[in-house]
């Protein structure tokens, strides 16, 4: 209920006597609004008002040179990109934060000098205004429950007239599904809908329909070979198709491992690797980050984004962090030509897990069963053919 | 009928159009009542109560400087090879949309400065958001009636965070890269239907080719076009509902105390939106933000270390980094729930829910169901203090855990000891936090308590005859035959604590370099602690 009293409205005779701050206060008392203190901050034409006015003055004369500054430098300036070594560098350099804080100052002191036109200038104030609390007053509440009520019992929606109230309700269940299910409808795709081939079952290291196995292939495109690497080095590798360099899931880390180094490899991963050359997926099975820092000491890569570490002397199991799978392991060997191909795909999902990624089953096609091919002969490390091109 | 304005001097110019002006309008709309209500709205004032303003101005500028934005950028991943003025990046191929964000730094005049503008607003943004919230819930300004734009502003928040997601996402250069990859993994660690909405979003396997135009149109549409009308909701309420105001001299439970919208609030509010606007132009200018050149188009194989998202998303990036090798497996035979799913995707719901509930949760256990039109000083409220306080502590230790590769390096302990505070730093700190708070709302309780009843210490020691020293009080309020003060009950509003707050030192003259001749100020005599001083003996207590 209403707190404010009411004030009485005078009448035009009335208001025709009353002064224009009489007037206006007046206006303020109507709207429940009282002026406990009002009035001119300075008596008229004093040393202080002067003060005032000159001390707002000046913020609006700041803002006006600093657009001034701006519109030169923006129009004058030779603002071209300049490279880090060039002498000019510092002209190019320079440019984004002059507009900046010319363009920023006459903003700033636009609003200083406005805000202080409240602070100097504008009218002493301390206003007291009542606040409507609580519900609405009473007699609103009930007409309008009322009115609500007796709508409904009108159009018997509230009691009989079943078939008219099933019937709406189906309308509307019906119209807003159709309303949920048009713009959602055109984006659901079923992720597995190539079953066994399904994207997040296959990588572009899947040999080709006719056999031909997966060449590694460095950023550039080039071919790698075994003699390549040095002992103990590390080297990010591609599949050679067409797209391999960047294709999400593919990235794959090439390690030379020290022959002396005891290595374990996970079971019936044996002979994945390639005498002492092992490779891993390069994308992290926490959330999918390329793994990138190789601690050739210890045998750890280290995973930037969440530091999960993995141990690549022990079938790159994750030692700590957040990461809970293992980075799967490529199986390799060499082709005749003496190159590193990829004897089949990965044998388990890369990157990060989802629902369906534990076992590799879903009801529309599983991870592919690798069968455990005959690894191809092809000539042992050290006695690799000479490249015939 | 009469006119809406009686002009005093009939000379020409303004004075003699408006009036007419008025007269016209208001013969066509009636809005006399309704304008002259809006003028005489009251708003009380406190520091404090800027923030909120801080985050609406700053959110026009984000719109401003994001439309001039989208006459330049080409949300396309369609390759292409560079071949603009930035020397090292000629002849990488890359996408439009990386490729135009690099030509508005480099090539359009001013865009860098444009671009800029639109990161740090964003920034500024959210950073006002949190505060404004941190105000809004240790002020109890959510109470009954307001619940409803507490669960507006946290909506805000997330709006804005997956806004700012978005917008990073844009460019797509490494870094916006490597965040939509976290995206990506985070999607589909969702149990049951992570795949099927990964391939929803994405339009098949991550990254696709399409999710850079989706985020587009959800970057400058949708998203902002809710959270202005969510902005309009919640600016609205505070209008209609009437702004809380602190305790103080006058305020009640029932009126508001301050300036109305003409002659004061206005301009305060309009130059307060310049000055936003002026320091946000400024720091954009001086402070480089997201150089997109530097790292190269995204490129899942590269990352570069030390990546760091922005701000408001490192508690989320903390928590992951924190949260133990721990999964579900073999779930229904051989379904499974990936790690990263608990921080990312629970936490942060869970966290979200906590937040948005608050004030139900409050309800519930004081039974407090009053409407309240006065804050709470957080002093007053040593639980809720506390739990808010013990929310920061999480907060940070997860903010910081978002960074430890950063610390570890800079402090030059192990990464993996790091991991391990924030494991046990995520449990410890709040709790440890909520304890001190605690403690201390009760401190700053009775100090309060004991000035008022024994008044302000002056500093002044004395030794009585009989040889006992002790300290000179400032009584606040009347003293009794004794010159004891008698005691003044707390009223909930903020207590002196310092003699010189009584005015004892009087006030300082204008004037920097020599005093200035401040004659024909009219005093409205506003000291109310002045007030209480005067005429008051120092007296033994
Ligand atoms: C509501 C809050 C908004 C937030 C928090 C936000 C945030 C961001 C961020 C962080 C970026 C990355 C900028 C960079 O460093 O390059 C961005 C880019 C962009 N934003 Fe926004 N934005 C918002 C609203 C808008 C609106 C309303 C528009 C357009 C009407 C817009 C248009 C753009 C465009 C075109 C880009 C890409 C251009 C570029 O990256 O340079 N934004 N946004
Ligand atoms: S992505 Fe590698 S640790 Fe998270």
């Amino acid at each position: 209920m209403s707190t404010v009293d009411k004030t009485a409205i005078p009448t035009g005779d009335e208001m025709a006597g009353m002064t224009q701050e009489e007037l206006a206060r007046l206006g303020a008392r109507l709207d429940g609004v009282e002026l406990v203190e009002y009035g001119p901050r300075f008596e008229a034409d004093s040393p202080a008002e002067k003060r005032a006015e000159r001390q707002v003055a000046k913020w609006f004369l700041l803002s006006a040179a600093s657009a001034l500054a701006f519109i030169l430098i923006f129009v004058m300036w030779p603002a071209g990109y300049q490279d880090p070594f060039s002498s000019r560098q510092w002209i190019y350099a320079l440019f984004t934060p002059l507009l900046g804080i010319t363009l920023g100052a006459a903003i700033l002191c636009l609003g200083i000098g406005v805000m202080s036109i409240a602070r100097r200038i504008a009218p002493h104030e301390v206003a007291v205004q009542q606040r409507h609390v609580g519900p609405s007053a009473d007699h609103d509440r009930r007409t309008l429950g009322a009115e609500l009520m007796d709508t409904l019992d009108k159009t018997g929606l509230k009691t009989r007239r079943g078939v008219l109230k099933t019937s709406l309700l189906l309308a509307g269940g019906g119209l807003a599904s159709a309303a949920v299910l048009a713009p959602i409808g055109g984006l659901i795709k079923n992720p597995w809908a190539q079953g066994k081939d399904s994207e997040l079952w296959v990588t572009p290291w899947k040999p080709a329909a006719d056999g031909t196995l997966v060449r590694l292939t460095m950023q550039d495109g080039s071919f790698v070979r075994p003699e390549d690497l040095a002992t103990g080095s590390i080297m990010t590798v591609f599949p050679g198709v067409p797209g391999g360099a960047t294709a999400s899931d593919a990235a794959v880390m090439l390690f030379r491992l020290r022959s002396n180094e005891p290595i374990r490899v996970r079971t019936g991963q044996d002979g994945f690797n390639y005498g002492d050359f092992f490779a891993f997926s390069k994308i992290c099975t926490h959330v999918g980050c390329p793994v990138s820092l190789y601690e050739d000491q210890t045998g750890r890569v280290l995973c930037p984004c969440h530091q999960s570490q993995f141990d690549i002397h022990d079938g790159a199991k994750p030692v700590f962090g957040p990461a809970t799978r293992p980075l799967p392991q490529l199986p390799i060997s060499v082709d005749q030509h003496g190159y590193f191909v990829a004897v089949h795909d990965f044998i388990e999902p890369v990157g990060p897990g989802f629902w369906e990624s534990f076992q590799g089953s879903t009801p529309w096609g599983s991870h592919p069963e690798v069968q455990p091919q005959p690894k191809p002969v092809f000539p042992p490390f050290g006695q690799l053919p000479k490249e015939n091109s | 009928m009469s006119r809406l304005t009686t002009s005093t001097k009939s000379s020409g110019g303004l004075a003699a159009v408006l009036p007419k002006a008025a007269n016209e309008a208001d013969e066509r709309y009636r809005a006399a009542p309704g304008l002259r209500a809006a003028m005489n709205k009251v708003f009380p004032s406190h520091w404090s109560f800027m923030l909120g303003e801080v985050a609406l101005y700053s959110f026009i500028v984000v719109l401003l400087s994001g439309v001039y934005l989208t006459l330049f950028f080409d949300p396309s991943m369609g390759e292409t090879v560079y071949q603009g003025v930035y020397t090292p990046l000629r002849g990488v191929p890359m996408s439009h949309a990386y490729e135009s964000t690099i030509n508005i730094s480099m090539e359009v005049r001013g865009g860098l400065l444009i671009r800029q503008i639109h990161h740090w607003a964003a920034l500024i943004f959210i950073a006002g958001m949190m505060l404004h919230m941190m105000r809004v819930f240790f002020t109890g300004a959510f109470r009954k009636p307001r619940e409803l734009n507490w669960v507006l502003g946290v909506l805000l928040l997330v709006l804005a965070m997956a806004e700012g997601f978005l917008g990073y996402s844009l460019p797509d250069d490494l870094l916006s890269g490597t965040g939509l990859r976290a995206v990506s993994a985070f999607v589909l660690s969702i149990p049951v239907i992570g795949t099927w909405m990964h391939w929803a979003v994405f339009g098949g396997d991550y990254p696709g080719t399409i999710i850079v135009p989706r985020f587009y149109s959800l970057h400058v549409l949708v998203i902002p076009g809710i959270i202005l009308a969510v902005v309009g909701l919640h600016v609205a309420l505070v209008w209609f509902q009437k702004h809380t105001q602190f305790p103080g001299p006058r305020k009640t439970e029932n009126n508001v105390i301050g300036v109305r919208v003409l002659p004061s609030f206005a301009s305060k509010g309009g130059g307060f939106f310049a000055v936003v606007f002026g320091v946000i132009v400024m720091i954009s200018g001086i402070f480089q933000i997201n150089p997109v050149w530097n790292l190269g188009p995204y490129n899942p194989s590269q990352v570069s270390a030390g990546v760091q998202p922005d701000f408001y998303m490192g508690f989320l990036d903390g928590m992951v980094r924190v949260w133990p090798d721990w999964e579900m497996r073999n779930l229904f035979g051989h379904y499974m729930i990936p790690a990263v799913f608990f921080p990312s995707i629970l936490a942060a719901t869970l966290l979200m829910i906590l937040v948005i509930s608050y004030p139900a949760i409050e309800r519930r256990f004081t039974k407090d169901n009053a409407s309240h039109n006065l804050l709470q000083r957080p002093r007053d409220v040593p639980v809720r203090t506390s739990l808010g306080v013990a929310f920061l502590a999480f907060y940070v230790i997860n903010l910081i855990n978002g960074a430890n590769d950063l610390f570890a390096l800079k402090l030059d302990v192990s990464l993996n000891v790091m991991t391990w505070i924030g494991r046990i730093g995520s449990i410890v700190f709040p709790v440890l936090a909520y304890m001190v708070t605690y403690r201390l709302c009760l401190g700053f309780q009775h100090h309060d308590r004991d000035v008022l009843e024994h008044g302000i210490e002056t500093g002044i020691v004395r030794r009585s005859p009989t040889g006992e020293f002790y300290e000179v009080h400032q009584p606040l309020g009347d003293v009794d035959e004794h010159g004891h003060a008698i005691p003044l009950a707390y009223q909930g509003a903020s207590v002196p604590k310092h003699i010189n707050e009584l005015g004892a030192a009087g006030r300082a003259v204008p004037g920097v370099w020599s005093p200035k001749d401040t004659s024909g100020t009219i005093d409205y005599g506003h000291e109310e602690s002045a007030e209480l001083s005067t005429g008051r003996e120092l007296t033994r207590d």
